[in-house]
């Protein structure tokens, strides 16, 4: 590694988004052969900051940004993914970009075939209709595998190779570009087995022995321990610390990461504490298939009126839990309430039960987007619980339709107890805020009457008012109306302010439950895996 | 003021104006040319009732998420099935009218099941399929109507051939009733209360049974499948749902249209029969996701007047007939219109 | 990495299990339609010579509307019910011959020439409004081929005439506006086909026609070995990976319709020569379906579809077509049987490839979602 030379800088970068500032002031240096890992917790800033150095075109749609790039110490525009590859940047994708139906060989010279002319093509002037030089193609293929040190077939076809092999083919395309001199991995290792990731930090050493800069972006401070030789920690989109390899310590950079001062609020106080001897509910051993979101076997009680946060990185299952328990992912496990099996998979049985759901999902799943606030707040207990309808006609005993004054009623009494800023019962729920929605999906939750209540990402996506407004809630359902909550969040902040006890969960599992004191060290380990409790 | 006005166009929708344009031209144009505007209106408001229920058939499967029925022709050709019963038994009249409908629907309720279990395993390419599963049971149910078993030799070719007629005359048996029942004359026109009231019946059951809970259901699974499966809807079955009950719509729409015609026709007459009834809906200004009674009677109404009007108005400008060309245009052009419009829809 | 498997020894595992029942399995639908093709011959009692001139003939007459299918099937568009369109382009070219009295191959040539910028331009049109609707371009072409035979209807029926002169007592209508219903082609009536038409084991072989299918097959297989023809597949393949890796996917697809629009309106010309009368109003009219069904006979799906697999489905399509209704009249006495049977094999067979295009969509999109489990 030539300490002297810089081959990429990024300047006092800056970013909004529509006035939120994304981004301060964040500077970024790479020498040649440098492995250089950059860490933080999900929204900590570094996809834009990936993104801007990759010439984005959401960058340039949302303002554009403020600060200089430097490569080779010249300063360079990099307006365009095209430009940035031209610059020399490479970047292996998060999802694969590869075509199953070809080959390995195809798939590293997409768009980047060796071509040779023939009677046609110069007929036409056409270089579209130049021949693939197929053999080429192959032998720079073969070379690009072999720095990788990857044995494989380069005419197999991508389809039925094992997922590890995939990400190898993509970063063999980013090597087979004789112009790359800085390559960056947004999270390489999240899909790949153990023995495959540590494969792939052999390939970054290498590739790194080589002369190419390399930038190592994930949340797995195990691995930067292993092949960083310098690590930058950003939080809340600043630069929190730059530090050698020699320097960093597990439990220092987990501080860094989440470390954040928490504003104390007080609570109202409770009459009586929940405690273990009362349980809510019990999980015992639950899986959930949630694409990219799995749950792996995780158990745990919830005491009955307390506010459980579920806290962890992106990716490691803390959204699958409430998903898997309402129905809407399948899972398997045994989840009871007051000792009563809940049955999995079926949502309308385990609204019965008195459980409810506001997903994090608002638009998704949460809303019929172009239907009215009073459809919206009213159709799930209308379709679970048999509320708000009426016999009618009445000489026909099984016909049932909506009630429209119940409807309206109660409708009227959420937009007025949950303050919904809108222009009455009808208006459609698309055109109102996002904070606004969010409280039509809690209505729709409390139509239904719950004794326990999910909630998952209460609070993204919604202006910093809205947030303060929707905690604020929960906090008076639990408090006056004794709903046990269960909060997933990715702010660990919110969590930290309102829960009772805060569970972190990694890689699909229960990495332990911790006090909403405890100190920021502490939530970062447990949240990077650091240690590893036996679920409690 | 203008933006008040570009407003009002927007709600109308543009498609909407032009023919409501059209339509106004025709008129104006047939009045100057001494042309019976009260006659034309009469034969436009015979094929809005001939034409009504067939086009309501498209609202359970667009609101249910399935998309507009182009295999319409399933439902159409158990109502000819249900319609032949009924002319096989010599029922005549408004009970043979009822017998047809009545033997049309069971079957109907069966083909539909059948084939929203088909739909179930194609999504996504549910049009296409409904498509040219409808034009291959046209084509197998053309070998049944050779073969079927049935003898009244009214209905069977009288020498020579084999099989069941080309088409059927249904004057003996329920050609016309609903059209002959309760006409009445307003400013000159002939208005068949029977006809349209038998639509507009039709029209609002199936407004109330979007009260119901079971139609809120289904309305719910079509505008958000996963928001449905959060509420504790069945998505799948009420997908199903929505295919019998278009199905069985069909069935009857096609006993009425014929009624209204006074023939059976049976053999390739049913393949294209989706494709008005689409035209018409997306006319009246539903889109592939969402789709209401109102768009089934200003679509109904605006398309069958057009086609209505459109021959003897322009026969007396240009020669030849321009209608079958301005349908063609007009209803393809509509659908369209409708599939490049919302590529974010799915 | 040792205990990953290697995807060599998949790969030969695989190899040797190649076998009868194998092949079966690949080529189930054309065996099929093979067996069923000699079944009904046989009931039938046809002749073979009889047979194989038929099929001969329809084998020259209709490859090169079934080859102009294979372009959009590789650009990931689908079966391509658009053709229709240069169908038509190609029976506005022909009429223009036949009015300025070009013969011969001349004439053809002639034609062919015009038919192209035509058929380029509405090919174009397509591609942009199947650009507006992806995801549904198969209904999108077919509703296209609709709303764009009311548009030719309405030239020929009522700009001709009145607006473009045409000044030929043999091509109006009586009334003066309009093109007759039946136009007869004699300058281009078999001019390709009678070139060469030598006569082998009492088949008759039209050469020439042959040779420009073949011909086709040839340009279409070097196009696919070009840089566009890679471009074409990987747009075929995933449109988003595509558009992300810098091939411009809107544009490519627009390519795509462009050129099959244009080998089907020439087409459609060689038809007609051989025909020798052109059905103003429904020549075009099947055309999209008939050679869709003999390309899914042929074992083609909405996703791949092979020169091979073009030539075999209209020979078998073919076949069945000239077997049926005489099978019909052997087996029930009743030849509409048959006809009626062959409707419903055109119409089957699209709908049941349709329904294995969308059955098999979904089972590849749950096999990769499986699979991105399997690896955590």
């Amino acid at each position: 590694m030539e300490r002297s030379r810089r081959v990429l800088e990024m300047k006092g970068i800056t970013k909004q988004y529509f006035g939120n500032t994304v981004l301060n002031d964040v500077s970024i240096a790479l020498c040649p052969g440098e492995i250089h890992a950059l860490v933080g917790e999900n929204g900590a800033g570094k996809s834009t900051l990936m993104n801007i150095l990759f010439g984005m075109p959401v960058i340039h749609t949302t303002g554009g940004f403020s600060g200089e790039i430097l490569i080779d110490g010249e300063k360079v525009d990099l307006s365009s993914p095209a430009a940035a590859m031209q610059a020399g940047i490479g970047m292996v994708h998060q999802e694969f970009m590869l075509l199953p139906g070809f080959t390995i060989t195809e798939n590293i010279k997409l768009n980047r075939e060796t071509t040779r002319q023939n009677a046609l093509s110069r007929l036409f002037h056409s270089q579209s209709l130049d021949y693939l030089d197929v053999p080429t193609m192959r032998k720079d293929a073969r070379r690009a595998l072999d720095r990788l040190d990857l044995s494989i077939d380069e005419w197999l076809p991508v389809a039925g190779l094992p997922v590890g092999y995939m990400q190898f083919i993509e970063i063999a395309r980013e090597v087979d570009k004789k112009e790359v001199k800085i390559l960056v991995f947004d999270e390489p290792t999240a899909v790949l087995t153990e023995t495959e990731a540590d494969r792939l930090l052999g390939s970054l050493r290498r590739l790194a022995a080589d002369g190419i800069a390399i930038l190592f972006i994930t949340h797995r401070l195990d691995e930067v321990m292993a092949v960083a030789d310098r690590i930058t920690v950003l939080r809340d989109g600043e630069t929190v610390a730059r530090l050698n390899r020699d320097e960093a310590v597990v439990e220092r950079l987990a501080e860094l990461m989440v470390g954040r001062k928490v504003e104390k609020i007080d609570l109202p106080p409770r009459h009586k504490d929940p405690g273990e001897e009362d349980l809510a509910l019990t999980i015992d051993n639950l899986v959930v298939n949630m694409p990219g979101e799995m749950v792996r076997g995780l158990s745990m009680t919830i005491r009955r009126g307390e506010i459980l946060g579920i806290g962890g990185l992106a990716g490691h299952g803390k959204l699958g839990i409430a998903n898997g328990i309402m129905g809407l992912y399948s899972s398997s496990g045994r989840v009871s309430k007051n000792g009563d099996d809940i049955p999995l998979n079926s949502p309308e049985q385990v609204l019965l039960k008195g459980l409810a759901f506001v997903s994090e999902d608002r638009r998704g799943v949460g809303l019929l987007l172009d239907e009215p606030i009073e459809r919206n707040i009213c159709v799930t207990a209308m379709q679970a619980q048999n509320k708000f309808l009426r016999s009618w006609p009445h000489f026909l005993p099984g016909l049932r339709l909506e009630n429209r004054g119940e409807i309206r009623a109660y409708s009227d009494e959420m937009i007025r107890k949950l303050d919904i800023r809108c222009l009455g019962t009808t208006q459609p729920v698309r055109s109102l805020s996002g904070g606004n929605q969010q409280k039509v999906c809690v209505a729709k939750a409390l139509a239904l009457d719950p004794e326990i209540l999910f909630v998952s990402e209460p609070t993204r996506g919604i202006d910093v008012g809205a947030k303060r407004l929707v905690l604020d809630l929960l906090v008076r359902l639990n408090r006056e109306h004794n709903v046990t909550i269960i909060m997933t969040s990715s702010e660990l902040g919110e969590l930290r302010k309102i829960c009772d006890r805060v569970a972190i969960v990694y890689r699909g599992r229960l990495a332990g439950i911790l006090p909403p004191d405890a100190s920021d060290a502490e939530f970062g380990l447990m949240m990077a895996g650091g240690v590893r409790k036996e679920a409690v | 003021m203008t933006l008040r006005l570009r407003r009002i166009v927007e709600n109308i929708g543009i498609p909407r104006l032009i023919i409501a344009g059209f339509l106004l031209i025709i008129f104006i144009t047939a009045y100057i040319t001494d042309m019976s505007v009260p006659q034309l209106m009469t034969d436009s408001l015979v094929r809005v009732g001939m034409n009504g229920i067939l086009v309501l058939a498209m609202v359970p499967t667009i609101s249910c998420g399935v998309g507009l029925n182009f295999g319409l022709p399933l439902g159409v050709l158990s109502g000819l099935v249900g319609a032949l019963i009924s002319m096989e038994r010599n029922l005549k009249g408004f009970s043979g009218l009822f017998a047809a409908i009545g033997f049309a629907i069971p079957i109907a309720v069966v083909v539909g099941y059948l084939y929203a279990k088909l739909l179930e395993s194609v999504k996504g390419q549910e049009m296409m399929v409904g498509t040219y599963v409808g034009f291959s049971t046209v084509a197998v149910m053309c070998v049944f109507w050779l073969l079927a078993p049935f003898k009244n030799p009214e209905l069977i070719w009288a020498i020579g051939g084999k099989g069941l007629r080309f088409t059927l005359t249904l004057g003996n048996h329920f050609g016309k009733v609903l059209n002959e029942f309760a006409v009445f004359q307003l400013f000159g026109v002939k208005i068949s209360a029977g006809l349209l009231g038998f639509f507009l019946l039709f029209c609002l059951l199936i407004y109330f049974f979007y009260k119901t809970k079971l139609g809120i259901a289904m309305l719910a699974a079509g505008a958000n499948p996963v928001f449905a499966r959060s509420a504790g809807i069945d998505v799948r079955s009420m997908k199903a749902v929505g295919v019998v009950l278009s199905t069985v719509l069909a069935a009857i729409g096609i006993i009425i249209y014929a009624q209204s015609y006074g023939f059976l026709q049976l053999y390739m007459a049913p393949l294209m029969m989706a494709f008005p009834a689409v035209a018409a809906i997306l006319i009246g200004g539903a889109s592939l996701q969402k789709a209401t009674i109102s768009n089934v009677i200003i679509g109904t109404l605006l398309f069958q007047t057009l086609l209505t009007t459109a021959l003897p108005v322009t026969s007396r400008v240009i020669q030849g007939d321009i209608s079958e060309v301005a349908r063609l245009i007009i209803s393809n052009g509509m659908i369209l219109y409708a599939l490049t419009r919302s590529t974010g829809g799915k | 990495m040792t205990n990953m498997t290697d995807p060599k020894t998949v790969e030969s595992g695989r190899s040797v299990s190649l076998d009868v029942r194998r092949i079966i399995a690949t080529n189930g639908v054309p065996i099929l339609f093979l067996a069923l093709s000699i079944t009904m011959a046989l009931v039938a009692g046809l002749n073979v010579t009889f047979l194989l001139n038929e099929v001969v003939t329809r084998l020259a007459r209709n490859s090169l509307l079934v080859l102009s299918l294979l372009i959009p099937v590789t650009a990931g568009m689908g079966l391509n019910f658009g053709i229709v369109i240069g169908a038509m382009a190609g029976q506005g070219a022909a009429i223009a011959v036949t009015y300025w009295g070009v013969t011969g191959v001349r004439g053809f040539l002639l034609a062919c020439l015009l038919s192209t910028p035509i058929a380029a331009i509405a090919g174009w049109l397509a591609g942009n409004v199947l650009n507006r609707a992806k995801g549904r371009e198969m209904i999108t072409s077919m509703i296209l081929g609709f709303f764009a035979n009311g548009i030719y209807q309405l030239i020929f029926l009522f700009i001709v005439g009145p607006i473009i002169p045409l000044n030929d007592r043999r091509l109006l209508l009586p009334s003066g506006i309009g093109v007759r219903n039946t136009v007869d082609l004699i300058n281009i009536a078999q001019s390709l086909d009678k070139i060469w038409r030598p006569v082998i084991g009492g088949v008759r072989i039209p050469v020439v026609t042959l040779l420009i299918s073949a011909g086709m097959c040839v340009v279409i297989g070097f196009l696919m070995k070009t840089k566009m023809g890679q471009n074409l597949r990987a747009v075929g393949q995933d449109m988003h990976i595509a558009e992300v890796m810098g091939i411009k996917v809107d544009k490519t697809r627009i390519i795509a319709m462009i050129l099959s629009t244009v080998i089907a309106g020439w087409g459609q010309l060689i038809f007609l020569q051989n025909i020798g009368t052109l059905n103003t109003y429904n020549s075009h009219e099947q055309v999209g379906m008939f050679s869709i069904a003999a390309l899914l006979v042929g074992g083609a799906s909405t996703r791949r579809a092979t020169i091979w697999q073009a030539i075999v489905g209209v020979v078998l399509f073919h076949t069945l077509f000239v077997v049926s209704p005489l099978a019909g009249q052997r087996l029930f006495g009743v030849p509409q049987i048959g006809e009626y049977f062959r409707v419903f094999v055109a119409y089957g067979i699209i709908a049941v490839a349709l329904a294995l295009h969308a059955w098999q969509g979904r089972q590849v999109r749950r096999r990769a979602a499986e699979e991105a489990m399997l690896t955590e």
